[in-house]
């Protein structure tokens, strides 16, 4: 590898795993480098300098030292550690699901701007959000764009014409949407309405303000993450361990309500 | 590599390789270490060895790890068995108790909640806290779990819950700023700010 022996970059930790006796493993975000892994040392132990700054879910900057196959962390420092997210439990656990995505759903060492800006985006909006449900769809709609699993919400992934506004059927493993001319009559594909197909649009377009000004009810909220799950799941092939104990948490607070998903 | 070595030396190399933070050479060096000690040596590390495998369980009231049942701590009749400090791991029994300061009992989970790995709190033993909560007696949960982003989504699950077994019980944290020795200078914002939350009169 060629190169200054030392290098600064900015980037998200998404998650990290101990290494021998004080030191951890993370794996980082940045927008340069893609996702990468850099070992941090002595950050298990009382007193470390870098410990604060490198805990995950936060952004930081930071200098690295090339090792001999693990680049090391010399410096870090915050630039947001998103302080409300860690006071509750909710977000947090909404934040630790979308780090997980974008760990999954990315390879090491390609450079990814849009990635990491939706990222650090993303963090910071379920910091604050009253809505954590749309800022994740918007997550998970925009990210599968940007890593190459873009859902097709114009046409028909089968006969390529236009979409009517009519209720389509959504296909995971076809990428997209199927217009009912396309539909065998026993497919099993889920109906996708129209109303849901828009809010997917929306979200797709990518601005977030005017997905935020949304008011989805309890139905479509539920259609839309039956949609997106499934969508996911055929793209990550395992599931999302996180994805385990946001579903567990919000069925909790929800009391009686009825838990999201379950639309059949 | 094994190949060189004598069959049953290769496997005491394997099994000390086995060990955390042992690796292939420190294995070898171990190995014949113990082959060359006195057979009186090799045996009372064995014996060492079955020992706490054999002796050791969990404590029926703490679930920290002991050799008679209820341990040493929850057997004692000088403690203050009305506040239970929450613990990861039991290691943390042990730092604890070398401040000498505390007084009351433990309870250890063997673990923290991590979504990531797909740890619920199914896999920590969180029921049996659940348990000693609902069975009374207690005043105050001492949450000490270690501070990192894991340590608070235990923290605040359990939180949750006690408060909904018993809303009366005190449920405290521990504190959480500056450590001795430490610099003000490289300090990340969010320590800053519980330091500043949490500042003492002088």
């Amino acid at each position: 590898m060629s190169g200054a022996r030392v290098f600064k970059t900015e980037a998200v930790v998404l998650r990290q795993r101990p290494l021998g006796e004080a030191d951890r493993i993370l794996t980082l975000y940045a927008a340069d480098l893609g996702k990468f892994e850099a070992a941090a040392k002595g950050v298990r132990r009382p007193g470390s300098r870098k410990a604060g700054h490198l805990e995950p879910l936060t952004y930081v900057a930071l200098m690295l030292a090339r090792g001999r196959n693990l680049d090391i962390i010399t410096q870090a420092e915050a630039r947001d550690t998103f302080l409300p997210l860690r006071a509750d439990v909710q977000r947090l656990a909404a934040g630790l699901y979308v780090a997980e995505l974008v760990d999954r759903l990315t390879v090491e060492h390609v450079e990814g701007y849009a990635i990491f800006r939706l990222l650090v985006e993303t963090l910071a909006r379920l910091a604050t959000a009253a809505n954590l449900d749309l800022v994740l769809r918007f997550f998970e709609v925009n990210l599968l764009a940007h890593a190459g699993y873009r859902p097709e919400l114009r046409r028909c992934v089968i006969c390529q014409a236009p979409l009517r506004p009519v209720t389509n059927r959504f296909s995971p493993a076809g990428g997209g949407v199927v217009c009912p001319d396309c539909t065998p009559p026993d497919s099993g594909l889920r109906p996708l309405s129209v109303t849901a197909l828009k809010v997917l649009r929306l979200l797709q377009d990518g601005r977030y303000v005017e997905a935020a000004a949304l008011r989805i009810g309890p139905a479509l909220a539920a259609e839309l993450e039956m949609h997106l799950r499934a969508y996911l799941r055929a793209y990550t092939d395992r599931d999302i361990a996180s994805q385990r104990f946001l579903t567990a948490l919000r069925r909790e607070s929800a009391g009686t309500a009825p838990a999201p998903a379950v639309l059949s | 590599m094994g190949s060189v070595a004598a069959a049953p030396v290769a496997k005491l190399i394997e099994e000390f390789n086995k060990l955390p933070g042992i690796g292939p050479k420190s294995a070898q060096r171990l190995a014949y270490h113990v082959l060359r000690a006195p057979r009186e040596e090799a045996e009372a590390l064995a014996r060492a060895i079955l020992d706490v495998k054999d002796r050791i369980s969990f404590c029926s009231v703490c679930q920290n790890l002991t050799d008679i049942d209820p341990c040493a701590i929850c057997a004692s009749e000088t403690r203050d068995h009305s506040t239970i400090c929450v613990v990861e791991e039991p290691l943390d029994v042990l730092a604890l108790e070398r401040t000498r300061s505390y007084r009351g009992v433990y309870h250890v989970l063997h673990g923290v909640i991590s979504p990531l790995n797909g740890i619920t709190e199914d896999d920590i033993k969180l029921a049996e806290l659940l348990g000693r909560v609902r069975a009374g007696g207690v005043q105050e949960v001492i949450l000490a779990m270690n501070p990192t982003l894991e340590g608070d989504i235990t923290l605040m699950t359990i939180e949750r819950r006690i408060h909904r077994e018993a809303p009366a019980i005190k449920v405290t944290r521990l504190a959480r700023g500056l450590s001795t020795g430490s610099d003000l200078e490289y300090a990340d914002e969010l320590t800053l700010t519980r330091a500043l939350e949490g500042r003492q009169p002088v």
